[in-house]
C-alpha cells in the first residue's frame, strides 16, 4: 500500500468513540485523501475497523477484541498487538496483518484477500474459508480449515487436532507437525504448481527465510463431498 | 455468554488494590452477563478463625439475633460484619459446623454462601457494576479474587444461581459454558454425601472438584480428572486458599485470555478485562490451551 501520498488521521479510542472511528472509515472511498489511519488505545474493543471498503491503510497500536477488520475490502489493516476471536471474518479483499497472536476462528468464511498472523492462531482458524489466503507464522489450533472450500492456509509451525475436517477444495500447507487430520483430509503430493503457489504466498506475506520444500500439502480426499453411487441405498 | 475475571497477586504491594482492580475488571464484562454478578475475595486470614459468609433477601429481619445465636452455639464471642444483603461471621475454626447448624436450624431463610479461613463470597441479581457497588468491592483487599457476570442458561436468575459457587472450605468456582451431564453427576455426588443448594450445572462442577479434593487430589489433579467426567462446554476459574486454577474443555468455544507479570496472574473472558491492569503492556499475554490445566499456588 502506498501510504505516503495523502494525509494521516490519528484516532485515540481512549478519547473518541469507536462508533465514530468506524463511521469515518466507512466514509472512505477509492479516491479518499485520508490514506492512513492510526488507531491508538484499542483496549481490546470489539469490531474495530470492520466493514472498510476503500484502499486505505489502518494501523492499530495495541490489542483488539472480537471481529477486528471483519468484511474488509481493499484496506490494509495492521494490528500491532494480538487479536480476539473472529479477526478478518468474511474478509473480501485487501490485507490484514496481526503482529501478535489471533484467537479462535481467524479468517473464518473469508472470500478473498490475505490474512497474515505473525504469532499463533488458536482453534478453528480458516473455518469455512471460501477464497481467502491465510499465512500463520506460528502454530494453529484444533479444527482449523473445517469445511474449507477454497483459498490457501499456510502454517509455518504446527497444526492441532482434526486439521481440514470435511474439507472441500482449499489447499493447506503445513511446515511443522500435524497432530491429526480430520475426516476426508489427506496429505497430498507437492507438485511444481504447488511449490509455485506457496512461494508466491510466502512472498506476499513477506516471509523470506523458509523454503517451499519444507512444507507438506494437505487437501480433500474427495470421498465425503462427492456422491458415491455405491452408497445410494443409505439415503 | 457470561464473563469471568480473576486476579491472583504475587506482589504484596498490590494487595490493598485487589478490590479496586477486580471491580474495574468486572465492569468491563457487564455486557457478557448483565443479569447477575458475584465475586469471591480471599482476604486476610485470622489465626484460629473461620469466616462464614451468609446472605438473606431481607437482612434487616433475618439477621436479627443471628450473631447472638451463633455465639451461643459456638460458646464464644463472634464478630458480625454486614454488607448489604450479606454478612461475614467470624467463628472459631473448630466450631464451624456448630455455627452452620445454628444458622440452618434457627434462621431457615438465611443462606450460607461460603466458609473458609480467608474466602468471602458476595453475589446478587443485578447489573454487575451495581452489584460491585452495593458490596463496596473497590475497597476490599486481599491476595486473590475471582468475579463473574452471568447470562443465565441452565437455571433461573436468582441469587443462589449466581456465581461463584463454593462447595468446600475456601473453595470457589466460576463457569462460562453449560454442562450436559450435570443431573447424573449430581445424583452420583449426592450418593457420596455431597449436598446441593440449587439445580445449577456450575454448582455440580464445583461440588465435583470438592469431592475429588476430599478424596486426596490437589486442585490441579481434580481439574485434570474433570476433563474425563464433565460433559459440555466450560471455562472454569477456581480458587482455593492459596491457589488459582484455570481449565477449558477440549473444544474450547468459551473465550479466555490470561496475562502474567512479576506482580500477578490475571484471567479475563476477553482482553478488555485485562487492558487496565498495571504493567499490562509488558505482560505475557496468551490464550490458555484447550484441555490444559493452569494452576498457581503461593
Amino acid at each position: 500500500m502506498d501510504g505516503s501520498i495523502g494525509t494521516k488521521q490519528t484516532i485515540d479510542l481512549a478519547k473518541a468513540p469507536l462508533r465514530e472511528l468506524n463511521q469515518d472509515l466507512h466514509r472512505q472511498t477509492d479516491g479518499s485523501n485520508d490514506k492512513v489511519w492510526e488507531v491508538l488505545n484499542p483496549m481490546g474493543f470489539h469490531s474495530i475497523a470492520v466493514g472498510i471498503d476503500a484502499p486505505i491503510e489502518v494501523e492499530i497500536r495495541g490489542n483488539v477484541g472480537y471481529y477486528c477488520a471483519g468484511m474488509n475490502k481493499k484496506a490494509y489493516v495492521t494490528v500491532h498487538g494480538s487479536a480476539g476471536p473472529g479477526v478478518a471474518e468474511n474478509m473480501m479483499s485487501g490485507t490484514v496483518r496481526i503482529k501478535g497472536d489471533a484467537s479462535q476462528y481467524a479468517g473464518a468464511t473469508g472470500r478473498g484477500g490475505l490474512l497474515v498472523i505473525e504469532g499463533n492462531a488458536s482453534s478453528r482458524c480458516g473455518v469455512s474459508m471460501k477464497g481467502i489466503d491465510i499465512v500463520v507464522k506460528g502454530n494453529i489450533g484444533h479444527m482449523s480449515a473445517f469445511m474449507a472450500q477454497s483459498g490457501h492456509l499456510v502454517v509455518l509451525g504446527d497444526a492441532g487436532d482434526a486439521l481440514g475436517d470435511s474439507i472441500y477444495e482449499a489447499k493447506l500447507f503445513v511446515r511443522g507437525k500435524v497432530k491429526s487430520l480430520g475426516a476426508d483430509c489427506i496429505e497430498k503430493e507437492m507438485r511444481p504448481e504447488h511449490h509455485e503457489a506457496l512461494g508466491k504466498l510466502l512472498e506476499k506475506a513477506g516471509i523470506t527465510d523458509v523454503k517451499t520444500s519444507e512444507f507438506k500439502r494437505y487437501g480433500s480426499a474427495r470421498k465425503l463431498y462427492n456422491f458415491n453411487i455405491d452408497n445410494a441405498d443409505a439415503y | 455468554m457470561c464473563g469471568i475475571v480473576g486476579l491472583f497477586l504475587k506482589d504484596k504491594a498490590l494487595e490493598p488494590q485487589l478490590g479496586a482492580l477486580t471491580a474495574e475488571m468486572l465492569a468491563t464484562m457487564c455486557e457478557r452477563g448483565p443479569d447477575s454478578a458475584g465475586f469471591a475475595i480471599y482476604g486476610t486470614a485470622e489465626k484460629g478463625k473461620f469466616k462464614v459468609t451468609v446472605q438473606s433477601p431481607n437482612p434487616d429481619v433475618d439477621f436479627k439475633g443471628l450473631d447472638a445465636a451463633v455465639a451461643k452455639a459456638v460458646g464464644s464471642k463472634v464478630s458480625f460484619v454486614q454488607k448489604s444483603t450479606h454478612a461475614i461471621l467470624s467463628v472459631p475454626e473448630d466450631k464451624v459446623e456448630e455455627a452452620k447448624a445454628a444458622i440452618r436450624e434457627g434462621f431457615p431463610s438465611v443462606r450460607i454462601m461460603a466458609t473458609g479461613a480467608s474466602v468471602e463470597i458476595y453475589k446478587e441479581v443485578g447489573y454487575p457494576t451495581e452489584v460491585a457497588k452495593r458490596f463496596d468491592l473497590a475497597k476490599m483487599t486481599g491476595t486473590h479474587a475471582i468475579g463473574h457476570t452471568r447470562m443465565a442458561t441452565e437455571s433461573a436468575v436468582t441469587t443462589m444461581g449466581s456465581h461463584p459457587f463454593s462447595t468446600g472450605a475456601d473453595q470457589c468456582l466460576v463457569h462460562n459454558g453449560s454442562l450436559s451431564n450435570h443431573n447424573n453427576l449430581r445424583r452420583e455426588l449426592k450418593h457420596d454425601g455431597m449436598t446441593f443448594e440449587t439445580q445449577n450445572d456450575s454448582e455440580v462442577a464445583a461440588a465435583y472438584l470438592t469431592w475429588r479434593m476430599n478424596q486426596g487430589s490437589n486442585l490441579g489433579e481434580a481439574l485434570t480428572k474433570s476433563l474425563d467426567d464433565l460433559d459440555g462446554f466450560f471455562t472454569f476459574v477456581v480458587g482455593t486458599k492459596d491457589g488459582f486454577g484455570v481449565i477449558r474443555d477440549p473444544i474450547a468455544c468459551k473465550p479466555a485470555v490470561m496475562a502474567e507479570t512479576d506482580q500477578y496472574v490475571a484471567f479475563g473472558s476477553e482482553y478488555r478485562a485485562l487492558a487496565n491492569l498495571p504493567g499490562i503492556e509488558n505482560a505475557k499475554v496468551w490464550e490458555p490451551e484447550p484441555a490444559t490445566v493452569y494452576f498457581w499456588e503461593r
